[in-house]
């Protein structure tokens, strides 16, 4: 599986991504500066976490219109796999790669923790290697992971199994506890908790690496 | 100039700009006429600036210099001393830790919000701009009593002001302490250390060489925040510490982090010579310390100072304390590889001066020359005071048999008071507003537990890292007291398993003109300097933070130790969690009920009275070097120092931590054995208790075994409490506390 990080002025979870992507895929992965509008063919891009251009404006907001942006909307058109974890969440909803957006925490403080969450799905590239409905514990740290859209998207993202995790303990105030939504055609995925934090036994948990690990059997060429 | 109201001073007439001027920066006559013996005519008022900055407190150390250098500060680990930005200690593999830690209380307590999160800005900028790159951060707070109207305000401001800049900038909040203490009512304490982690021989210093080289601003735009903030901090608040917000800086995070991958993609080429980050006074300090160490000149045209604000004098721009700064030297023929990279960070680059070889600053503002001062005599002659002090008297010694369990109590009864009081309540509120897992190094963030320990990227070597002081000990025998913090900080290095290796200071302390409080900075200096010779454990770096009263009223002084060890192996690290049914509970030290000063007579008795425990270095040190064989040989299963509340409180935070219970018989059934606060000591877990003991025996290290872990109830002589509740208990506190 080849992977591309996209970089924005402010990502902090970038080299975290990097790390975690080269010990389940061997590969060194690409990465890519914002400003660049080129984009290697890889078979997934992922955003990674941080606070792009600080949070101006809204979280993921500018980020949105990168000029890498363009290019990443146009590939997750053609069918490229797009895993955006925390602040990369918040960019695929600026971007409209994903409906709805991500609100203040209703504590209006950040908040990070370990959070149990369900596997809603495994039958998406994402989550292949989980167990249907197993809980898991993966870490957050935001202070804007409070999931909102309309009811009738809630109600299509629920009615198509395009709930992907959910909250067994709200750390935010997500609508239907949502913690990770996929779009409709599969192959965009967005999740507040950060999966590459639990990735290996210095973790002292390694539910995140399953995501990692499900992604490499689904794009193994 | 009015001749009437001048007065004479060295022969020379004060005009009364002068007098304005010198009243302003907190600067005594003396000091003023050995500035004219300087300059030899009057200073325009950016050269007045310049030295009133550079003679502040803050940045001269005039007041404790004298005794800071009886400090310990080489070894074989130690590869820069003070005198730098931040201490650097040899971890092996060609790798060093960089480390210090440094105070932003008056800021804080004016503006708790921009002062904690500038304080951490300010800390950051000391360690990477010696090459490093940060990798954990840990900060110490102290507040008022609980009842104070302002003790919320204040705590909600500045977790919020530490969080909001330290995870933006994606730097691990791996530990740190918070305490609350009626003399903080008027002037909390905020002091941030940050760790890095550089190429042992590509350390960077503030050393300018190079006749002609050019001298290069790069960062964020000067604005006229933060000026006087240096002299700010050396004067006492008085009522109207509000009329002194516009001397508080503002911080963007976002653009240290900019700042953070553009000078460390700089520091990976060639290109650089010399670096020094805009910290206190600014311009000021930072161009004159790149003159000073390179023994050079240096000439700024300040109109080449990328400026955020129209029409800045000299004096502005030279003092402005705009944060996310930093002054280069660059090798010439580099000067657009640089640019470039700054370029790309989308941060102002500009070429502002050169060096000379005149010895001397000289800054121009709209073609004038605003300042031209000789560089070592402003260094050098600097004042240097050896104030007068008074030792604190010595406090009676309390008998623990006079202080049983009062009237109607049980020692759990007990126990659930104090986890469930201020200074032993859980502070999961303030933690969980921090990233501790960013840079997924993280292997234990010290929240409850001894050490925050962040894994060396690519090996399996760790740092362990851990801020320590207790101020009521301090206040009753300040050379205790200092002992107490460096060995504190030794055991909760040594209870997670790493070999301590160096300390940064942050002595926070009131108005040094006062003899009483010059003699507690005196005696926990001395504490200091004994603990740090007999552990072989020096300190590489630094800061002061004096004048910390409020309309006289001065804080327990609180010189803070932040210690930072290394492990070996980081899989083999321990932790405080109970970790199974059926294992022994094995304390490490002798056990003397000593209950001077401790959490239980405060608590229970309302008294802060009696000497503080007594700190036997060698015990210390034989107690910590057998806890991490313990732990090194897998011999024990969990480990906690014992510190705050003592024993039983020690135990208890065990128990919760590992959501298991445990049965207890002590060998007496006294408040003094379970709750004394004597040091040296440890409370181990383990399932082998022979092999322990065996150990113990020929190591001479005194143990009693306690009792065994199991269960869902804290069991102590028959007594029994449901953990569940006593955990209730130990974290409702603080989010009732803070309403939410």
């Amino acid at each position: 599986m080849k992977a591309a990080v996209i970089v924005f002025p402010g990502s902090n979870c970038d080299r975290d991504a990097k790390r975690v992507l080269e010990a389940v895929t061997g590969k060194p992965a690409h990465m890519v500066w914002h400003a660049d509008t080129d984009l290697p063919d890889v078979d997934l891009i992922l955003l990674p976490g941080g606070f792009s251009y600080g949070d101006y404006l809204r979280t993921g907001a500018m980020a949105a219109h990168s000029p890498v942006m363009r290019e990443v909307v146009a590939k997750a058109g053609k069918g490229v796999k797009v895993l955006g974890i925390c602040n990369g969440f918040q960019i695929l909803c600026e971007s409209g790669l994903l409906p709805g957006v991500l609100l203040r925490n209703v504590s209006l403080k950040f908040v990070c923790r370990h959070v149990p969450l369900r596997v809603e799905t495994n039958q998406t590239i994402f989550t292949s290697a989980f167990e249907k409905g197993q809980s898991v514990s993966i870490p957050v740290a935001h202070g804007e992971g409070n999931y909102f859209a309309d009811a009738q998207t809630i109600e299509k993202l629920e009615g198509n199994g395009q709930v992907v995790f959910r909250y067994l303990d709200n750390p935010n105030g997500s609508m239907n506890d949502i913690a990770g939504i996929m779009n409709d055609k599969g192959n965009v995925l967005g999740m507040m908790p950060h999966p590459e934090r639990v990735a290996e036994p210095l973790h002292g948990c390694t539910d995140g690496r399953i995501v990692f690990e499900s992604l490499v059997k689904a794009l193994a060429t | 100039m009015d001749t009437q109201t001048q007065s004479k001073q060295g022969g020379m007439a004060i005009s009364p700009e002068i007098e304005k001027l010198i009243k302003e920066h907190n600067m005594n006559p003396d000091e003023y006429s050995v500035l004219l013996g300087i300059l030899k005519r009057e200073p325009t008022e950016a050269e007045f600036g310049v030295f009133a900055a550079m003679w502040s407190e803050h940045c001269s150390y005039k007041s404790t210099r004298v005794w800071l250098k009886t400090l310990p500060t080489t070894g074989p680990q130690v590869i820069m001393g003070p005198g730098e930005n931040a201490g650097v200690i040899d971890i092996g593999d060609g790798q060093a830790a960089v480390f210090k830690m440094e105070s932003h209380n008056h800021p804080s307590y004016i503006e708790p919000y921009q002062g904690a999160a500038t304080g951490v800005g300010g800390i950051l900028r000391d360690v990477f701009t010696m090459g490093a790159r940060p990798i954990a951060n840990l900060n110490a707070l102290r507040f008022g009593d609980p009842s104070h109207p302002k003790t919320k305000s204040l705590i909600a401001g500045v977790v919020a002001g530490i969080g909001g800049y330290g995870n933006c900038v994606g730097v691990p909040t791996v530990g740190g302490e918070t305490s609350f203490h009626a003399s903080y009512n008027g002037n909390n304490l905020v002091n941030a250390m940050t760790v890095g982690l550089a190429n042992a021989n590509r350390i960077f210093t503030s050393q300018a060489t190079g006749v002609g080289n050019a001298v290069v601003y790069v960062g964020s735009k000067t604005g006229r925040d933060g000026i006087k903030g240096a002299t700010m901090a050396s004067g006492e608040f008085n009522a109207d510490a509000e009329s002194q917000r516009p001397t508080v800086q503002v911080g963007d995070p976002f653009t240290e982090k900019l700042l953070i991958e553009a000078c460390l993609e700089l520091m990976n080429t060639e290109a650089v010579i010399a670096i020094q980050d805009m910290g206190a006074a600014g311009l000021t300090s930072s161009a004159v310390e790149m003159a000073s160490k390179g023994q050079l000149g240096i000439e700024l045209d300040l109109d080449k100072v990328p400026l955020r604000e129209e029409r800045m004098s000299a004096y502005e721009i030279m003092l402005s304390e705009s944060q996310e700064r930093m002054l280069f030297v660059l090798k010439p023929g580099h000067e657009k590889e640089a640019e470039d990279i700054f370029k790309k960070w989308e941060l102002d680059f500009s070429i502002i001066g050169k060096l000379t070889d005149t010895g001397r600053i000289v800054c121009l503002r709209n073609g004038k020359k605003e300042v031209d001062i000789e560089v070592d005599p402003l260094v050098e002659s600097s004042p240097v005071y050896k104030r007068p002090y008074e030792p604190t008297p010595a406090q009676p010694e309390l008998n623990a048999a006079d202080f049983g369990l009062p009237e109607g109590q049980t020692l759990l009864s007990v126990l659930k008071t104090l986890v469930g009081s201020p200074e032993l309540a859980s502070r999961r509120w303030i933690w969980e507003q921090y990233d501790c897992h960013v840079g997924t190094n993280t292997a234990q963030a010290a929240m409850g537990g001894d050490a925050g320990v962040v894994r060396v990227e690519g090996t399996k070597k760790a740092l362990a890292m851990s801020v320590d002081c207790t101020p009521r000990y301090c206040m009753a025998d300040p050379v205790m007291g200092g002992k107490q913090a460096v060995a504190e900080t030794y055991r909760n290095i040594s209870a997670v398993g790493a070999k301590p290796l160096a300390i940064t200071d942050n002595m926070n302390f009131g108005n040094p003109e006062k003899p009483r409080i010059m003699g507690q900075f005196v005696g926990a200096v001395e504490g200091i300097k004994e603990a740090c010779i007999a552990l072989d454990y020096p300190v590489v770096s630094g800061n002061c933070s004096l004048y910390n009263e409020t309309n006289g009223q001065p804080i327990l002084p609180a010189p803070a130790i932040g210690g930072v060890g290394l492990m070996p192996d980081v899989s083999k690290m321990a932790t405080i969690a109970f970790k199974g049914d059926g294992q022994s509970i094995v304390v490490i030290g002798e056990n003397k009920s000593h209950i001077g000063q401790s959490i239980y007579l405060r608590e229970l008795f309302g008294k802060e009275e009696g000497v503080p425990p007594p700190v036997n270095l060698t015990a210390e040190r034989r107690h910590g070097k057998f806890v991490r064989q313990l732990i090194d040989e897998s011999v024990i299963t969990a480990c906690h120092d014992v510190s705050d509340g003592g024993l039983l409180v020690a135990i208890a935070e065990m128990a919760m931590a590992g959501a298991l219970g445990c049965k207890l018989e002590g060998p007496v059934k006294d408040a003094g054995f379970w709750y004394g606060e004597d040091q040296a000591r440890y409370v181990v877990t383990t399932k082998d208790p022979n092999d322990l003991i065996a150990r113990a025996e020929t190591a001479g290290v005194p143990y009693m075994i306690l009792g065994q872990t199991g269960g869902s109830a804290f069991i102590l002589d028959g007594e029994s409490l449901e953990l569940d509740w006593l955990c209730e208990l130990h974290e409702r506190w603080l989010p009732d506390y803070m309403g939410s």
